[in-house]
C-alpha cells in the first residue's frame, strides 16, 4: 500500500502505546537464546535477535488450548471455547511469515478451525527483513523464504537510524497512524532500502545442493532410499524436530476433568509424528511403527505431501529442527543425501 | 454465538444391544428426530465428556434411518469401554458424518462381492443394507463373511436372513470352530475358491483387520477384479475427523477426508495403507 519511515527513537513509544490496547507479542532474550513473549516494557523487544527457540506458530495455535468446556453432572452439556485476544505479534522473520502463510490455508480449507482463524484474525503481524543470516543451520534462501511480499500487516526494514515499513494491509495502515508519527518515504529512503536489500542477499548462502521446487520430484522416487533407515537408527524419537518447526500443527485431543469429577474441558496439545503412539489405533496396531518410518514421514510432508495438499512446501528453511536435534539429524543435509543419491522407489 | 467443528453435538442413545462379548450395538437419535443424512461407509466422531473421542463407522444403512443411526462398537480403548457402560437414555456427542462412503452410483447394475472380516462388516452392513433396499438396482449380492470364532460373529438375525434370502448369496466362515458349530471352518480367503463371478461386472467391498486385506485383495485380483473395482475401508487413529490433526495420514493421504473408503487403485502405490 504504501512505504513508511519509523524512526528507532520512536519504536520505544509506539511499542509502550501498543501495549496498552493489545497483547504484544515480540522476541526478548532467553538465557542464551530468544523466544517469543508477551512485551510489557518496550526494552524486553529484541529486534536484533537470530532465531527464536519456538516459531510463532505459538501465538497462533497454542502449545495447549481449551476446545470446549462441559458439563457431566446430570444432562452432559458441552460449549465450544474460541481463547483469544487481540495481538500484536512483533518482529516475524520471513521465514515464519512464509510458515504462518502456510498454517492460514491449513486452517482456513475445507474445515475452518475457528480457534485458530479467530486468534489470526485478531493478531496483527509486524514482519522484520532479516539482513543477517540466523546462524550455519538455516537455508531460508535455499527455501525462497528470504525474503516475503505479502503475510504481514506491516514489515520493517532496519536502514540504520530508522525502520522502512511497508504497510501491507488496512488493519496494519490504522495501527501505525494511530500509534506513531512515522512519516512517508522519500525517494532517497527508497533508495537506500534498495541498497539494504541488495546488500543482504550475498551474506546468504545456498545450503541446498538442487533447486527447493525439486523437492516433490525427488521425495516421489525417494521411498526406498536407505536414509531412512539411518535416521531411524540415530533418531531418539523425542518430538522436538516437530515441536519447533514453525510449519508442524499436528494435535491431540484430549479431556481433563476436574476433581468432583462434574465438569471439565477438552483441549488439543501440540501432537508429534514422531511420537511412537501417534499412528497407534486402539486395538494396538502401529501404522507407522519404525522410527526410520516416522522420520521419512517427516521429510515427506516438509518436502512433499504438504506441497501437493496446499501448494507450498512445508519446509521454509528455519533451521530450527537442526538446532534442536540432539541427534544431529539434519533435514537440509538429508534432503541433500537424497538427492546425490537418489535411489528410486516410490511411495506416493 | 461461538461455533466450532470440534463441539460434539449431545445425542440420545435410544437403545444399546450386546451383540457378542466386545461388541455392543448403539442406536442414536439425533436432537429432535433429524436425519442423519449419511452415506454407507462414513464415520462418526463420539465423545464421553471426560473421557475422550473416537471415529466410529456408522453401521446403519440411509435407507433404515427412522430418524436414528446405529453405531457398532467394539470395547478395545477408552472412550469405547466408557461407551460401553453407557445406558439407554444417556447422552453422548457426536460428530459427523465424516469421510468419503462407497460409490454406490458405480456400484448400480453391477454383481457385488462384499468380503468383511470381524468387525469389518460393521461399516459393510451399512451399504449392504442400503443394496438390499434397492435390490432391482443391482446384480447378485454375495456376501463372504469371516468370524475367529462362532460366537464373535455380528449381526446374527441379518446373516441367518441372509444366508436363507435367495436374493443373496451369503457364506460364512469362522477360523476355528466348536462344538455347536456346523458351518465352514477356516479363514476368510477359504471361501472364495467356491464362488464364481463375472469380474468385469463384478464390485468388491471389504473391510477386516490389517492382516486380512493383503490376502483378500490376492484372492479379488486372482479371480481378476479389476483394481479400480475393488473398495476397501480402512481403520486410524483419528483426533479431528476433518483432515487437520493429522493421525489418520496413509502417505500423502488423510484416511478422514480421502478416505475411510478408498479403491485399491487409488492407494495401491501408497506403502503405508497396509
Amino acid at each position: 500500500m504504501s512505504l513508511m519511515i519509523l524512526d528507532k527513537g520512536a519504536l520505544a513509544s509506539l511499542v509502550n502505546a501498543l501495549t496498552a490496547d493489545y497483547r504484544v507479542v515480540g522476541p526478548q532474550a532467553k538465557g542464551s537464546q530468544f523466544a517469543f513473549g508477551p512485551i510489557t516494557d518496550p526494552a524486553q523487544l529484541r529486534l536484533d535477535y537470530n532465531t527464536t527457540i519456538l516459531p510463532p506458530k505459538k501465538v497462533l495455535q497454542p502449545p495447549r488450548e481449551r476446545l470446549a468446556t462441559f458439563t457431566m453432572q446430570g444432562e452432559p452439556r458441552v460449549e465450544p471455547v474460541v481463547e483469544t485476544d487481540p495481538t500484536v505479534l512483533l518482529g516475524v522473520h520471513t521465514c515464519d511469515i512464509h510458515a504462518i502463510r502456510l498454517l492460514d490455508k491449513v486452517f482456513s480449507q475445507e474445515y475452518p478451525d475457528a480457534h485458530y482463524l479467530t486468534r489470526r484474525e485478531q493478531t496483527i503481524i509486524v514482519g522484520l527483513e532479516c539482513l543477517e543470516p540466523c546462524d550455519e543451520d538455516s537455508f531460508c534462501k535455499s527455501m525462497g523464504t528470504l525474503t516475503a511480499d505479502e503475510g504481514y500487516d506491516l514489515h520493517l526494514t532496519d536502514l540504520g537510524p530508522a525502520y522502512a515499513v511497508d504497510v501491507a494491509t488496512e488493519a496494519g495502515e490504522q495501527l501505525l497512524s494511530r500509534y506513531s508519527a512515522a512519516r512517508e518515504a522519500a525517494d532517497s529512503d527508497v533508495r537506500r532500502m534498495n541498497e539494504v536489500l541488495s546488500a543482504k542477499w550475498p551474506r546468504f548462502t545456498y545450503r541446498l545442493d538442487f533447486e527447493a521446487a525439486e523437492l516433490p520430484a525427488l521425495l516421489s522416487t525417494a521411498y526406498d532410499h536407505p536414509h531412512w533407515d539411518e535416521l531411524g537408527e540415530r533418531c531418539l524419537a523425542c518430538g522436538s524436530c516437530t515441536n519447533v518447526c514453525p510449519t508442524c500443527y499436528c494435535f491431540n485431543v484430549f479431556d481433563e476433568v476436574n476433581m468432583a469429577l462434574t465438569e471439565g474441558e477438552r483441549r488439543r496439545r501440540w501432537d508429534s509424528c514422531q511420537l511412537d503412539e501417534f499412528a497407534r489405533v486402539a486395538g494396538g496396531e502401529n501404522f507407522r511403527e519404525a522410527r526410520s518410518a516416522r522420520q521419512r514421514h517427516r521429510f515427506m510432508r516438509k518436502g512433499k505431501y504438504i506441497y501437493e495438499k496446499f501448494g507450498d512446501l512445508g519446509c521454509v528453511g528455519c533451521g530450527r529442527c537442526i538446532r534442536t536435534c540432539v541427534a544431529s539429524i539434519s533435514i537440509v543435509e538429508g534432503f541433500n543425501i537424497i538427492h546425490s543419491t537418489a535411489v528410486g522407489g516410490s511411495g506416493q | 454465538m461461538t461455533t466450532s467443528i470440534y463441539t460434539p453435538e449431545m445425542a440420545r442413545l435410544v437403545d444399546v444391544e450386546q451383540m457378542t462379548e466386545l461388541e455392543k450395538l448403539f442406536t442414536i437419535e439425533l436432537p429432535g428426530g433429524r436425519d442423519l443424512g449419511h452415506e454407507p461407509g462414513q464415520f462418526m466422531m463420539v465423545s464421553v465428556l471426560g473421557v475422550g473421542e473416537a471415529p466410529v463407522s456408522i453401521t446403519s444403512s440411509p435407507s433404515r434411518s427412522n430418524g436414528s443411526f446405529e453405531l457398532c462398537v467394539r470395547r478395545v480403548g477408552d472412550v469405547t469401554n466408557a461407551l460401553h457402560r453407557s445406558q439407554p437414555g444417556d447422552l453422548v456427542g457426536v460428530r459427523g458424518p465424516f469421510g468419503h462412503g462407497f460409490p454406490i452410483e458405480k456400484m448400480r447394475g453391477k454383481d457385488l462381492l462384499f468380503a468383511p472380516g470381524g468387525l469389518g462388516l460393521a461399516p459393510l452392513r451399512s451399504l449392504i443394507n442400503q443394496v438390499l433396499d434397492e435390490r432391482g438396482s443391482f446384480g447378485r449380492v454375495i456376501i463372504l463373511y469371516g468370524a475367529k470364532r462362532p460366537q464373535e460373529l455380528l449381526f446374527r438375525d441379518e446373516l441367518e436372513e441372509w444366508v436363507n434370502s435367495p436374493d443373496v448369496d451369503c457364506r460364512i466362515t469362522v477360523d476355528r470352530g466348536d462344538e455347536t458349530w456346523v458351518g465352514h471352518v477356516g479363514v476368510i480367503t477359504t471361501l472364495f475358491p467356491d464362488v464364481s463371478v463375472n469380474p468385469r461386472n463384478t464390485v468388491a467391498v471389504t473391510c477386516g483387520p490389517p492382516i486380512m486385506y493383503r490376502f483378500v485383495l490376492m484372492e479379488l485380483l486372482g479371480k481378476g477384479i479389476p483394481e479400480t473395482q475393488i473398495y476397501l475401508s480402512l481403520e486410524r487413529r483419528m483426533k479431528c475427523g476433518v483432515g487437520k490433526c493429522g493421525h489418520c495420514q496413509i502417505n500423502s493421504l488423510y484416511c478422514c477426508q480421502d478416505g475411510p473408503v478408498f479403491a485399491y487403485a487409488q492407494i495401491k502405490g501408497f506403502e503405508e495403507a497396509m
